[in-house]
């Protein structure tokens, strides 16, 4: 074998064990790394302690204020990831201008004019107005104003809950329930804010609850999300009076609470696709089909009580910009 | 020097996770997204061992119940990531990490980890889904994590073999 070939053998081998280590590591088997019990077990009690502090918690949890600092850290982050990373991703968009803000603002007027077009024209409102009692409610509830904001954060699939971060916090004066919207329809609630994000769930979450009203009959019932994941989310829709039918194609709009939260009344949510009768429980079950493409929310609007402080323009009930 | 090297290990995952969830829902499927977090617990276990990875994964695993968007029960991940370090751990003190030998502990322990996470969702009841979806999410989760394993894993563990290099075996 002469000189150059064992020198070719030697490179390859080179070769060969450089890329074994661009893997990273390691033959070697040591005792180093054998993990202490104790350790192990530690870390596993500490996991199952916030597991149970958290369940028990509900509202009140001790790991809410540990939320609260984690997100006013992560918070920021993810807005400024977002921010810097959304040119890359909106390739259709990818022509930004400087004046896309004031586009987006114009967008959002009309989406505010054309919900309260919305509220004076379909039948729910038609219907509305027939009650006396009713219409100083709606004007009271008209008078809204909404504060725009930016999806920033999506929560993974792999959570199995559907909840999104925006980018205003409570400095633009968001508060825990208050309802989310955008130019198709009801988008969620509130769940906790941050001083410069909140933390939005979505309606088609697994344990969301929207009180909801069929536009045509007037009837109310319950829309619970079926936490079905990716696009096609769906709402099944509950009706309190069991012997009414809720017809195909109807919209459904929101109930609304008392003191608009978490949702504020007359907000379109999506239109029954069919209709279930269960005999054995004598109810209706009608599937409805969210008006909101949950898998591109971009811009939302979230709803706040007119005139009230925020550190950006809050679009008016009457389409004005303060 | 322990706690420095965490500190780092720290900021890898705070990056990981933002990523994860700024990023990449632009290209999910169904909502499922690359659990970046995952990934970096598991080049840590390859070149640190499993006690620094146990312990990276508890932090990664607490970052990602309280950072927003998440609305679960704290502690699911941080339980279901302390186990993903433990067990990619060990394996290393078995399989010589070829690639792939990376790319299966990735995807074992993808599967691991998200199924655990799982599975306390479905005994806590949060939140209440059934489990026919789990199956696919699990599937389409451990896919992406493959799919990402030759651009995540080798400049973690390489980050995590610069780290402290008299340790790192070659």
């Amino acid at each position: 074998m002469d000189v150059r070939h064992m020198l070719g053998r030697r490179g390859e081998l080179d070769r060969s064990a450089r890329r074994e280590r661009r893997w990273g590591s390691v033959g070697r088997l040591d005792e180093r790394n054998r993990p202490s019990k104790a350790l192990l077990i530690a870390l596993v009690l500490a996991s199952a302690s916030l597991i149970t502090l958290d369940y028990h918690g509900g509202q009140g949890s001790p790991m809410e204020p540990a939320r609260r600092a984690v997100g006013e850290v992560f918070g920021p982050i993810e807005t400024g990831a977002s921010t810097a990373l959304r040119p890359f991703v909106a390739v259709p968009n990818w022509f930004r201008t400087h004046d896309s803000m004031q586009r987006e603002i114009g967008e959002l007027e009309a989406q505010n004019a054309r919900l309260r077009s919305d509220m004076a024209t379909n039948s729910y409102d038609r219907n509305r107005l027939e009650e006396f009692d009713g219409l100083t409610t709606a004007a009271t509830d008209l008078d809204y104003a909404l504060v725009p904001a930016r999806v920033v954060g999506l929560g993974p699939s792999q959570s199995f809950s559907r909840t999104v971060t925006i980018d205003a916090g409570s400095r633009a004066g968001i508060r825990p329930d208050m309802t989310v919207l955008n130019n198709d329809g009801l988008v969620g609630r509130v769940l906790r804010v941050t001083s410069t994000t909140a933390t939005v769930l979505l309606i088609v979450d697994a344990d969301s609850v929207v009180g909801g009203r069929v536009g045509q009959s007037m009837e109310v019932g319950f829309l619970h999300g079926r936490g079905v994941l990716g696009n096609d989310g769906r709402l099944d829709l509950e009706l309190i009076d069991e012997s009414e039918v809720p017809m195909k194609h109807d919209t459904v709009v929101t109930w609304g609470s008392e003191g608009g939260a978490p949702y504020v009344s007359g907000v379109p949510v999506g239109r029954v696709t069919s209709v279930y009768s269960s005999l054995r429980e004598t109810s209706q079950r009608a599937v409805i089909e969210p008006f909101v493409d949950f898998g591109s929310l971009d811009l939302v609007g979230v709803v706040v009580p007119s005139g009230s402080r925020s550190d950006r323009s809050v679009i008016e009930a009457d389409g004005s910009l303060r | 020097m322990s706690s420095f090297r965490l500190l780092i290990a720290t900021v890898v995952v705070g990056l990981a996770l933002v990523l994860q969830v700024s990023l990449f829902p632009h290209f999910a499927w169904q909502g499922v997204v690359p659990n970046l977090c995952l990934l970096v617990v598991v080049g840590a276990a390859l070149t640190r061992g499993a006690q620094f990875a146990a312990v990276l994964g508890f932090v990664a695993g607490v970052l990602l119940d309280l950072a927003p968007p998440a609305d679960h029960v704290a502690g699911r991940w941080a339980l279901a990531l302390v186990v993903v370090g433990y067990v990619a751990g060990r394996v290393r003190q078995d399989v010589k990490p070829t690639a792939v030998a990376v790319v299966s502990t990735v995807a074992a322990c993808s599967f691991i980890g998200t199924s655990i996470f799982a599975i306390t969702g479905l005994v806590l009841q949060d939140p209440v889904t059934g489990f026919g979806e789990l199956v696919p999410v699990i599937l389409v989760a451990v896919l992406w994590d493959v799919l990402l394993t030759p651009f995540v894993l080798p400049p973690v563990m390489a980050m995590f073999n610069r780290l402290e290099p008299e340790r790192a075996t070659v």
